[in-house]
């Protein structure tokens, strides 16, 4: 059987599928359809550190090939994760990735040392959420607040620290050298692309909130890109995702440099696509005669 | 628990111009089911979103839905052939309680079909049905069936009563007590159906929509202003903690 394993900054995940943060709440529902144990890990939906409602609805519309979303960070705070959701998700042989967002460094900081108390594996740093005013994608579009976050959050934590990219930038390498110099363990990207929506009928925006980030296949080529481009640019392992639905996106994803791949929206076409993608990926590695660590960034640019 | 599966296509029937019913071989879904539930089914390639659809009715592990085309997605789904194979999640969410009692239906267009199958199971189940025009009424025979008293309205009065779903529903509490009420249809038509039974002292429960991503509670992008014990707006999620609502939680003027 194929060696599916890899290393995250540190963490040994027993294959390299990971679910998307938001995607999939904190893995209580698709594991009514499987075992969360065949997952590599879960990232969780992005907390805050107190109890956030979120936008009003509509907070979706289709897209060609995608959707937007604009949930803007609905999530019960990150005390009521750790007392609730954190026990649940430890029955399971599968590492936890703590997604997390703040409106200040202060507040990265104090998540970091909770979190990193309650034992998870590792820490994603969400400083490209597009869909809440304060912090988010602020941190995430100015290499020297990005840098702030991330040094905060290292400070403060004891899990490895994993920084979020919004792909929302014009240039994607900059932010990543900054993450990267303030001590970063590993990169996660690409969060979701600003779009909006209108119908003709009213005129209206379909999403209430106007504005939300695009997520599926649409942004597939974008993410392979920019994975690629920050692969080139630090030496740091990454977490590719954006559009992934099979295994052959996996792993183009990794061969563009991506160490593990996460499956986010493919998830409601197909409840079961993070394991379909996993199975995907071991049946090419293994028609390829390689171990999951070997194809990444096993590009030949021209 | 819920299942995804490819059902087979039964039977596909138009019941007028843009509304069907299908007819799917659905196992461990229709097993499963209650009333008042939904399934999410995939409407096509190239739609990555599965359409959200209230069961109408179970038996023998078949499950029947009945939906109106809206837009391209219901439009494929109107199109499919006997035979053909649908991927359907389900069943999923909370439905109706109910059994045992004594309960109005009210229902307002394509808010009809959700009512028909938690009518067979209650004690009493009198319907007031709504629909724009006569061409537009479906499932009276189903009603009447299932009914003590079925009451059509119509808007312009080509059929029953003149007037809407709850100038029907108004006539029958006039006369009559119930346990509870069940509704489904429009906003306008499930707040006065709240407002009724808020009058009548008696429960209500609605069935809600909104915008649906994964269907099952996981990215809660199908967010519904509820109100807890304490009078404090929250949002829950029509998929998990409904489709169908006590009216009292629901804050209806958002
Ligand atoms: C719990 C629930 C039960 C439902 N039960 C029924 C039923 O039994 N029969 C029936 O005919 N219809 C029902 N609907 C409405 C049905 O889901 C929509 O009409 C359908 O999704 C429209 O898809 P479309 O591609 O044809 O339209 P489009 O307008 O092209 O759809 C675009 C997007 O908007 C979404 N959307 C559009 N209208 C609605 C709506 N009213 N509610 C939720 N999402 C919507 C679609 O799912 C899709 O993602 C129900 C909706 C919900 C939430
Ligand atoms: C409904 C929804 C909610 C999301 N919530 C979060 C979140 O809380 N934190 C975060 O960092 N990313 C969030 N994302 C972004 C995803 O984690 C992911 O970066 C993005 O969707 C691209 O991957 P995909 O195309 O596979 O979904 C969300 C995406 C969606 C669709
Ligand atoms: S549709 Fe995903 S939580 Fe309701």
């Amino acid at each position: 059987m194929t060696d599916l394993h890899v290393e995250l900054a540190g963490v040994t995940l027993k294959n390299p599928i990971v679910v998307a943060s938001g995607t999939y709440g904190f893995g209580r529902e698709y594991g009514q359809f499987y075992d969360l144990s065949k997952l590599g890990a879960i990232c969780v939906k992005g907390l805050t550190l107190q109890r956030r409602e979120g936008n009003p609805p509509p907070r979706i519309a289709e897209t060609p090939a995608g959707i937007l979303n604009s949930v803007g960070l609905q999530n019960p705070g990150v005390d009521e994760f750790i007392a609730k959701e954190l026990p649940f998700l430890r029955q399971y042989d599968v590492k936890v990735i703590v997604n997390i967002s703040g409106n200040t460094p202060e507040e990265y900081g104090q998540m970091c040392e909770k979190l990193s108390e309650a034992g998870v594996d590792l820490i994603e740093v969400n400083i490209s959420c597009p869909n809440v005013k304060a912090g988010g994608l602020a941190y995430g579009t100015r290499p020297e607040l990005a840098a702030e976050v991330t040094a905060v959050a290292k400070a403060h934590a004891t899990a490895p620290v994993m920084v979020k990219l919004s792909p929302n930038v014009t240039d994607i390498v900059t932010i990543a050298k900054a993450v990267e110099d303030a001590g970063a363990d590993a990169l996660s990207l690409i969060n979701t692309l600003l779009g909006m929506r209108i119908d003709l009928r009213t005129r209206r925006p379909v999403l209430k909130n106007n504005m939300g980030g695009l997520s599926g296949p649409a942004v597939f080529p974008v993410a392979v890109r920019m994975v690629y481009q920050v692969r080139q640019a630090t030496r740091l392992p990454i977490l590719g995702m954006g559009g992934v639905a099979s295994g052959r996106d996996a792993a183009e994803l990794m061969m563009a440099g991506a160490d593990a791949v996460a499956v986010g929206t493919a998830c409601f076409a197909d409840a079961y696509a993070p394991v379909r993608t996993r199975d995907e990926l071991a049946r090419y590695l293994e028609e390829n005669d390689l171990n999951a660590r070997e194809l990444t960034n096993t590009v030949r640019p021209w | 628990m819920p299942y995804q599966q490819d059902c087979t296509v039964l039977n596909l029937q138009a019941l007028n111009s843009h509304t069907y019913e299908l007819l799917l071989e659905a196992g461990g879904i229709a097993e499963e089911a209650r009333p008042g539930q939904f399934v999410n089914v995939s409407c096509g390639e190239g739609r990555l979103l599965r359409r959200p659809i209230s069961i109408c009715e179970t038996s023998a592990m078949q499950l029947r839905l009945v939906f109106e085309v809206r837009g391209a997605g219901t439009e494929w789904l109107s199109r499919r052939d006997i035979d053909d194979q649908v991927s359907v999640l389900g069943p999923l969410g909370r439905g109706f309680d109910a059994e045992d009692k004594r309960v109005l239906f009210i229902g307002g267009g394509i808010g009809v079909p959700p009512l028909l199958w938690a009518a067979e199971g209650a004690e009493h189940a009198d319907a007031a049905l709504g629909f724009a025009r006569a061409d537009r009424v479906i499932l009276a025979d189903d009603f009447s069936r299932v009914c003590t008293r079925a009451l059509i309205a119509t808007d312009d009065g080509s059929m029953g009563v003149h007037g809407t779903a709850m100038d029907a529903a108004n006539r029958l509490l006039a006369e009559h007590t119930y346990d509870l009420i069940c509704a489904c249809g429009p906003k306008p038509l499930l707040k006065a159906a709240a407002e009724a039974a808020a009058k009548a002292g008696i429960p209500c429960q609605v069935s809600m929509e909104e915008r649906m991503g994964c269907g099952v509670g996981a990215c809660l992008v199908c967010a519904v202003p509820l109100r807890d014990k304490n009078g404090q707006v929250y949002y829950g999620h029509v998929c998990k903690d409904g489709p169908v609502f006590f009216a009292q939680e629901v804050v209806f003027d958002d």
